[in-house]
């Protein structure tokens, strides 16, 4: 599948702001994180930035942006709309939680609720996301088990570790947040693993044969193509990656969004002052980077099954 | 509405495709482009179509393709095959429950699927859930396309009865291709379907596509090639002049 910037920006952004919110609305809900104003701000104000951003940057992928409004209409069949209705409504709580930690600095009674509500409809929108691309049966290497939770986990792990960073000027050592750190990081690395190694291992259940209902003819393979030139269906869904080069993108993925945040964080909490915070600061670049170049794979490697008309044997 | 209709609809129209007749000459995918870019899906624009980068949209692509043949049955050798693309109206269309804004539908009362393009933002969502690759985006107007089984031909009352068929069945040449009501026993679809043991196409993907696609007959073996037969091992036959001629080279 073509890797339209839009919506890779759209997806590691908002997965980023979404985890990042997530855990500020359970971590101040179980008072793990300092009252701070301006720590709040700042936070809180990344997290709805990157989710706004997002959101604004995923319509210019659109071919008529003005009627997008449309899309939080079919919420009943469409992965799509339930991501667009789901990311509107988040802004409520969202605004609550900030209301209450920003305005009224108060973390009892009810307010924590508000914290709590938030980190669901986070997850929420981030796994309907992630299903957006997990219920597309045309495209097997995102029709899989475990699309959702890479999905999940790499929102959770870039929050986490972007989280990590900002607290170290205010309240350096806070063991909860590198907890979650390792926990995200690790659990996120098996499961992209385990997808990798079951997309590669993967046989097509369709091929040029039943694509063309030729069964039983033998091998079928093109030989006059139907138009002399990429259409619309060859640049959208015949994107092909080289096979050397998605090798070495798989391991710079390893190695920026998985091995490095993981060592510098424990640098960080094996050093203090600048050398630390520096640490601190290295991890969330380096998961940045990784968590894009990660997601531009993700699409890059998908293959389409319309691809079976156009040379592809099996898929 | 992007929910399926509950109950399977009371017609079921769609195509039959006959692959052993089509011939490859591209008339229904020309005519198709023809009649749709002034009609339901007006325009069909071309974007340079006499320059370096040729590209449009089109509801019908048709492709050739080889087969090796099968060791077994009716089909060791190989041939080739024209094959016409287009959408087929599946019972389960994935590209209407992906749809974000209701654009995407599929018509209770024939089952035909339908893009309302005032509605379509051009998410292209549809055109990545159909594994046919039935949708091509108009860039142009920022909407996607797709066939619309000639729903302004087929109801249409100013045309003469016989013309009231989609654009593609009415210039095929070959009589490759036919249009009607899969639910009724009687229509030519479901009888040439059953006849000739139509096709669904990737059955294994559920979708329950209407059309269905007519296989080859088994090939015609004629003279030399019957067989497999080699000129080498032609039996020495007939009499008079050229049968001594054949047994005097022979010896």
């Amino acid at each position: 599948m073509h890797p339209a910037y839009s919506v890779i920006f759209l997806t590691t952004a908002t997965g980023a702001g979404y985890g990042l919110l997530a855990l500020l609305g359970v971590l101040r809900a179980i008072d793990h994180l300092p009252h701070d104003r301006t720590f709040g701000v700042i936070v809180l104000g990344l997290a709805l930035a990157l989710i706004t951003a997002g959101l604004l940057v995923s319509t210019a992928h659109l071919g008529r942006p003005e009627r997008s409004w449309r899309a939080f209409s079919q919420w009943r069949s469409s992965w799509l709309s339930r991501e667009g209705v789901l990311a509107v409504v988040t802004y409520g709580p969202a605004l609550l939680f900030a209301l209450s930690w920003l305005i009224l600095q108060r973390n009892d009674g009810l307010w924590p609720l508000a914290g709590w509500a938030a980190a669901g409809f986070s997850v929420a929108t981030v796994y309907s996301t992630s299903m957006i691309y997990r219920s597309l049966a045309a495209i097997p290497r995102w029709h899989h088990p475990l699309v959702a939770p890479v999905y999940l986990l790499m929102a959770l792990a870039t929050g986490a570790v972007w989280l990590n960073a900002m607290l170290m000027p205010f309240a350096p050592g806070n063991e909860v947040l590198q907890a979650v750190c390792f926990a995200a990081l690790a659990a996120a690395w098996l499961v992209k693993i385990a997808y990798w190694r079951a997309i590669d291992s993967a046989v097509g259940d369709s091929s040029s044969a039943s694509a063309t209902g030729l069964t039983g003819f033998g091998q079928v393979r093109p030989l006059d193509p139907p138009h002399v030139q990429d259409n619309y269906l060859l640049k959208e869904m015949g994107y092909v990656v080289a096979r050397k080069h998605s090798a070495k993108l798989r391991r710079l993925t390893h190695l920026l969004a998985f091995l490095a945040p993981l060592v510098l964080i424990i640098i960080q909490t094996a050093t203090s002052g600048p050398a630390s915070l520096a640490a601190a600061a290295l991890a969330a670049i380096a998961i940045s980077f990784g968590v894009v170049i990660e997601r531009w794979l993700f699409f890059a490697e998908a293959q389409h099954k319309v691809m079976l008309y156009y040379g592809a044997d099996r898929i | 509405m992007t929910s399926l209709p509950k109950s399977p609809s009371p017609k079921r129209l769609g195509l039959v495709i006959d692959l052993d007749t089509c011939v490859g000459c591209h008339a229904c995918a020309v005519n198709c482009k023809e009649w749709n870019t002034a009609g339901y899906h007006a325009p069909l624009p071309d974007t340079d179509p006499y320059g370096k980068d040729v590209d449009g949209v089109w509801l019908n692509r048709v492709h050739g393709f080889e087969t090796t043949g099968d060791t077994g049955g009716n089909n060791k050798d190989g041939r080739t095959v024209y094959f016409p693309r287009s959408c087929l109206h599946c019972e389960d269309a994935p590209c209407v429950t992906v749809c974000p804004t209701g654009a995407s539908y599929k018509r209770t009362e024939d089952g035909i699927v339908l893009v309302e393009e005032d509605k379509c933002i051009g998410c292209k969502l549809c055109s990545w859930a159909c594994p046919y690759g039935a949708r091509e985006f108009d860039s142009d107007g920022g909407v996607m396309k797709k066939c619309t089984l000639c729903i302004d031909r087929i109801y249409n009352e100013n045309l003469d009865a016989d013309e009231r068929q989609p654009a593609c069945v009415n210039a095929c040449p070959a009589r490759a291709r036919h249009f009607g009501d899969f639910n009724d026993p009687n229509s030519a679809v479901a009888k040439l379907t059953a006849a000739r043991g139509g096709v669904e196409l990737m059955p294994e993907l559920g979708l329950k596509p209407t059309n269905r696609y007519l296989p080859p007959r088994p090939a015609a073996t004629v003279g030399a090639m019957a067989d497999g037969a080699s000129l080498d091992d032609a039996p020495t036959t007939g009499g008079g002049f050229l049968g001594w001629i054949d047994r005097t080279l022979s010896r």
